[in-house]
């Protein structure tokens, strides 16, 4: 059979800030058949995005395509003139962007963006185009399929605008279609509606895609074969079923692996015997904006949200973005002060905000934060990262303090070298680990950890969680643990409360998810997320009414 | 959305009625609080104290400041711009006339720098990297670099002095015929244009890449489109908030420039009257000029600022 | 998202090459602000001297850069006003940039009142133009040397003032601030070890355009006859002095205007092609 796109050997060159060049991707080959949904994965870094660019001639600034070729429905586009590639673009290849929010042009109207590439080719008379674009809308189940086509891309939400701009990448009738992380970006009851629009749309057209992403579950739903790739190299090749099921690479075995993580064990959890709560928070109200007249801030972010912690034991705190979790998390810390309610810490009530609280307050609650780039000082080195907690909770100097930097880097499995190093010089989970010892200098009682895995790649994020759970075994912490993966908060909680809309839902123990008598929100959310099961997708059932009520698509 | 626009505009205008507020104390407190006595300036060394006393009460000056400040106020806000100290004429009857002929002198300007430095800014963002990118980026620096009275100098070498093609000097009150009015604008409108322009191609530039590196710039292009369309579709709308504001902000240069050029040239402008002022430290006169100077350059940032609000597609 | 990353590999500090054009512009600033430190011992004449009858004369072995109207050596005085012109221009920028940086900082740390009303005032003063401001001041108080590097310091405070603030707005956001807030760090912790390492860059390249206004402004001062005064002279003073040489090309107005343009053209030269690592979101 002849294949619709054969790429051979690809590679690409980047060029570094110190103007050296380096190759990013090491001799690629694969084909895809006509039809055929091929999935690219692997971790940041491993060079997913770039190729499934290089099908349409496209590198990002400083890479440039340094060998091989990718023939793409017998032309190559590495040979071809620029005003060639252009022709091809929207017409045989289009793409789906990871942030359809950013691609799309604030300045003009959806549909003018969504016919463009049939103006740009001069494909259809601009009415014909029209009814197809509708017609797409309808197909990709967009509500007022009719009208939607006239608002401008702020005036619909991340999920809609997600479905648009696949719209916008069928309106040429492509032969394959590069979808790049699509549905990363969006909250996952709203991901299957985008997830399950993609894939009837694809499937009915008979059109190739490639689909670029991290996330071996999602992957699962929707292709045909999967290529795993590391450090610009393909690691293992097979169809979904195979690489799922019999994993050849030792890699793809670690990629599964850190899917399904152990889970805390119900003895390390049962030493605790301490009656009273470490942390009590009781009716919690915080927000934005300014104060309205009852003295409650204009967003209420958070609305009368309670909840205990007891020492050596871990709360989960799940919920989907704009639920209010961060909200909590700063709140508890005292960095967004509370306008009512009572946070209670270690027997004593706890100041709104963080600068009426005592240093050994401060010093008993640390919080690390989701992102380590932005959270620890790109101009200090990782020894004066970690030393100012040192001197300034417990006065240590010289050489008594070096010996407790290099014993904070051992504790979280860093070696000592680093200690002169810069943050910008460290990988993702280097960084993260750096975040969480500066918390761990203060000796606390009580971590608050915001999304602290999210940031990272699948294996990576697997080996904090691991790192957490033995730290938390050695030093008898607590850890509120918040997180929009329930996997993770499965791995490491004893408790679980899911929130939604500022509020809480409801706090059950790891044991009691998927059981009938959760909250309906609770089985919603739980239910949507992605299983590795290639058939999850298809015989996932849903209650619609549940659906509307909870998901702002 | 609507009224979120007007209630936008309506707090953008609040903050440039505040801001004048405070320039003009700025101004007032600058000229007037500073040392040498106004009485004793204006009657001169032989003056006897008791002259120097009647004086100071004739002209209010042991009043409060601050209530000086509010009658000076009070008179701006009436059309009372008080009296020149220098020849005691009403300084309405000194500025009129002047004032037209400077603010002809910007909208000539005006008229030709917008064009050129859009034309050209726009352009090297589309070219950038190419060898006439290069070119008109080494020109702005260039042309930035130097003092005003040099682009003036060096206009009037080439202009007047090798090639005799135009006066050095300008009488805007003597022009009988077009051709005579376009030699005697000629230099000022090209000096002042060479200025202005510079920063105006810079900012212009600036703005159109910015949004070149946007990813819906990266998408058009992922849909086949030609750089033209890239930009005159994607870039351009969106960068017209900053363009805008590019242009204000240059166009406030030609406050900085006018003073130069108006005097280098001899141009009987408000800007020349200033700098006259200054030589026989006429307040009211300096005081008044300078409020119209703050004025103009308020209304432009103004301006842009409400084209920016108006341009922002979140908005409408 | 897949933007490669080079891994951990030691980088050799990364991007602090200088290319040709930057070198050059170097060069040119180094060598004004060597003739400004040197000046008083290298220049051929006594600058107040008449030492040739014939005024605006043409360069020549004697005078190199010729003399001026009254008949005195342009080299010497183009020499001396170095010594003015970077000397002055320095000093003024220097002092708008300490202040402005450190309020600027200030104002972001603190936020709140402090915030909108040090914004608000110093957005007022950055609404009267810079020249303007000169001729009021001078007007008023006549010029000295203190007046004058004040008076251009005052110019430039808000525009500095509302650079560093932007940047140190946005470092303030940033959670390892957020960390040593409620770490129970005081301000002048967050603002000395937090903020100013992070804005150091784009600060710095601030103050060279600065200086290129400050330059400017001088320049256009004291050819309106506000700035330096007689018998000394800065460059901008010196075309003033020769203007009536303008309509033959005496050397006595050009050279002092290469003089400036030479420095101005280097230092901006050199600002466009810092290492990119410095120059980090200065294009405000």
């Amino acid at each position: 059979m002849s294949q619709l796109v054969e790429i051979r050997d690809l590679k690409v060159a980047a060029k570094t800030d110190a103007g050296r060049t380096v190759e990013i991707i090491k001799g690629v080959s694969f084909d895809i058949a006509p039809g055929e949904i091929v999935a690219l994965i692997g971790e940041s870094g491993s060079g997913k995005t770039t190729i499934a660019l290089t099908l349409m001639g496209y590198t990002r600034t400083g890479c440039r395509i340094s060998g091989g070729s990718v023939t793409v429905d017998g032309q190559d586009m590495v040979q071809l003139s620029e005003k060639d590639r252009a022709d091809v673009r929207g017409t045989k290849v289009a793409y789906v962007p990871q942030s359809a929010a950013a691609a799309f042009n604030p300045a003009a109207t959806i549909m003018d963006q969504v016919i463009e590439v049939t103006r740009i080719h001069g494909l259809m008379p601009v009415d014909a185009a029209r009814t197809l674009a509708v017609e797409l809308f309808r197909a990709l189940s967009l509500p007022n399929p009719d009208t939607i086509g006239d608002r401008y891309p702020h005036q619909v939400s991340g999920g809609q605008l997600q479905r648009l701009s696949a719209a916008m990448a069928l309106i040429g009738q492509p032969k394959v279609v590069i979808f790049d992380e699509p549905t990363t970006a969006l909250d996952v009851t709203t991901q299957i509606e985008v997830l399950r629009a993609f894939k009837s749309v694809m499937r009915k057209n008979g059109i190739a895609g490639v689909y670029v992403s991290h996330d071996l579950a999602v992957v699962a739903q929707i292709a045909d074969r999967i290529l795993v790739l590391r450090g610009g190299e393909v690691q293992e090749v097979g169809s979904t079923d195979q690489i799922l099921h019999r994993p050849q690479h030792a890699y793809t075995r670690q990629l599964l692996g850190a899917f399904e993580p152990v889970p805390r064990s119900p003895a390390e959890a049962a030493r605790v015997a301490d009656l009273h709560p470490l942390l009590e928070v009781d009716h919690l109200v915080a927000g934005y904006g300014p104060l309205q007249s009852d003295g409650m801030p204009l967003v209420r972010a958070l609305n009368s949200v309670s909840l205990s912690v007891h020492r050596g034991r871990n709360l989960g705190i799940i919920g989907e973005s704009g639920c209010g979790k961060s909200t909590l998390a700063r709140a508890i810390a005292g960095i967004l002060p509370r306008k009512g309610g009572n946070i209670v810490f270690n027997g004593r009530e706890l100041a709104a905000d963080a600068r009426h609280r005592s240093r050994e307050e401060l010093r008993d609650l640390q919080i690390v934060f989701q992102y380590a780039d932005t959270a620890l000082n790109p101009a200090k080195s990782i020894e004066e990262l970690l030393g100012r907690p040192l001197a300034f909770y417990h006065g240590l100097k010289g050489k008594a303090r070096d010996q407790r930097v290099e014993q904070l880097l051992d504790m979280v499995h860093l070696p000592k070298s680093v200690r002169h190093r810069r943050a910008s010089e460290l990988s993702g989970g280097q960084k993260q680990r750096v975040n969480f010892a500066r918390a761990l200098a203060a000796e606390p009682k009580l971590i608050l950890c915001d999304e602290i895995t999210s940031a990272l790649d699948t294996v990576v994020a697997a080996a904090v969680i691991e790192l957490l759970k033995e730290l938390q075994r050695e030093l008898g912490l607590s850890y509120i643990f918040i997180s929009h993966d329930l996997s993770v908060v499965e791995a490491i909680c004893d408790e679980i409360m899911v929130m939604y809309a500022g509020e809480k839902v409801e706090q059950l123990t790891p044991s009691d998810i998927g059981r009938a008598e959760n909250h309906p929100y609770s089985r919603l959310l739980f239910s949507s997320t992605p299983k590795l099961d290639p058939g999850w997708l298809d015989s996932l059932e849903q209650d619609p009414e549940l659906v509307r009520a909870y998901c702002r698509r | 959305m609507k009224s979120q626009v007007l209630s936008l505009i309506a707090g953008r205008l609040g903050i440039a009625v505040i801001t004048l507020l405070i320039v003009s104390f700025a101004v007032f407190f600058a000229t007037s609080m500073l040392p040498g006595d106004t009485a004793s300036i204006l009657l001169g060394q032989a003056a006897t104290p008791e002259a120097v006393a009647g004086l100071r009460k004739a002209m209010h000056l042991d009043d409060p400041a601050i209530f000086r400040y509010g009658r000076w106020l009070l008179g701006l806000l009436t059309g009372d711009f008080g009296t020149s100290y220098a020849n005691g004429r009403p300084i309405m009857d000194l500025i009129g006339g002047r004032l037209i002929n400077t603010l002809k002198l910007a909208a000539v300007t005006t008229l030709f720098a917008v064009p050129l430095s859009l034309f050209l800014g726009i352009t090297s963002a589309m070219l950038r990297g190419s060898l006439y990118d290069r070119v008109v980026t080494l020109c702005t620096i260039g042309l930035i670099s130097i003092p005003e009275f040099m682009v003036a100098t060096t206009a009037v070498l080439i202009f007047s002095v090798s090639l005799g093609w135009l006066p050095a000097l300008a009488f805007a009150n003597e022009v009988h015929s077009l051709g005579e009015l376009l030699r005697v604008f000629a230099m000022p409108v090209i000096t002042l244009t060479f200025v202005v322009s510079a920063q105006m191609i810079r900012m212009t530039r600036a703005a159109v890449v910015e949004t070149l590196n946007t990813p819906y710039a990266e998408m058009a292009l992922l849909k086949g489109a030609s750089r033209g369309r890239i930009v005159m579709r994607h870039a351009l709308p969106n960068a017209l908030g900053p363009i805008a504001n590019a242009m204000a902000l240059s166009l406030s240069y030609l406050l900085g420039g006018v003073i130069i050029v108006e005097t280098i040239f001899n141009y009987p402008g408000v800007a020349k009257l200033m700098v006259d002022a200054v030589a026989t430290r006429d307040l009211p006169l300096i005081q008044t000029c300078a409020m119209i100077f703050c004025l103009g350059f308020l209304v432009l940032t103004t301006i842009a600022d409400i084209i920016a609000i108006l341009a922002n597609p979140r908005l409408r | 998202m897949t933007t490669p990353v080079s891994t951990t590999a030691p980088r050799r500090t990364p991007g602090y090459r200088f290319n040709l054009v930057g070198i050059i512009g170097f060069s040119v600033l180094l060598f004004w602000v060597v003739v400004a430190l040197v000046a008083p011992w290298v220049i051929p004449y006594p600058v107040g001297e008449i030492v040739d009858y014939d005024y605006l004369a043409p360069i020549s072995d004697k005078f190199w850069m010729g003399t001026d109207y009254l008949g005195r050596d342009i080299l010497s005085r183009v020499l001396m006003g170095a010594r003015y012109t970077v000397g002055i221009s320095l000093a003024s920028v220097t002092l708008a940039c300490s202040i402005g940086v450190t309020l600027g900082m200030v104002a972001a740390v603190s936020g709140g009142w402090l915030d909108t009303v040090l914004s608000r005032f110093l957005d007022a003063m950055n609404s009267i133009p810079s020249k303007l401001f000169g001729l009021v001041v001078v007007a008023a108080v006549g010029s000295s040397l203190p007046v004058l590097v004040l008076t251009m310091a005052a110019v430039y405070v808000p525009g500095s003032f509302r650079f560093a603030r932007a940047l140190a707005v946005n470092i303030n956001t940033m959670d390892f601030v957020t960390v040593a807030r409620i770490r129970g760090e005081g301000t002048l912790y967050l603002i000395l070890s937090e903020i100013l390492p992070n804005i150091l860059g784009p600060v710095l390249t601030d103050l060279g355009l600065r200086f290129v206004f400050t330059v400017l402004l001088l320049s256009g001062l004291s050819f309106l006859g506000l700035g330096v005064q007689p018998p000394y002279a800065d460059w901008g003073a010196m075309v003033r002095e020769n203007i009536s040489g303008l309509s033959f090309g005496a050397p006595a107005v050009i050279f002092p205007c290469l003089a400036i343009a030479t420095l101005t053209i280097s230092v901006n030269l050199l600002i466009d092609n810092l290492p990119q690592k410095i120059r980090d979101r200065s294009d405000a």
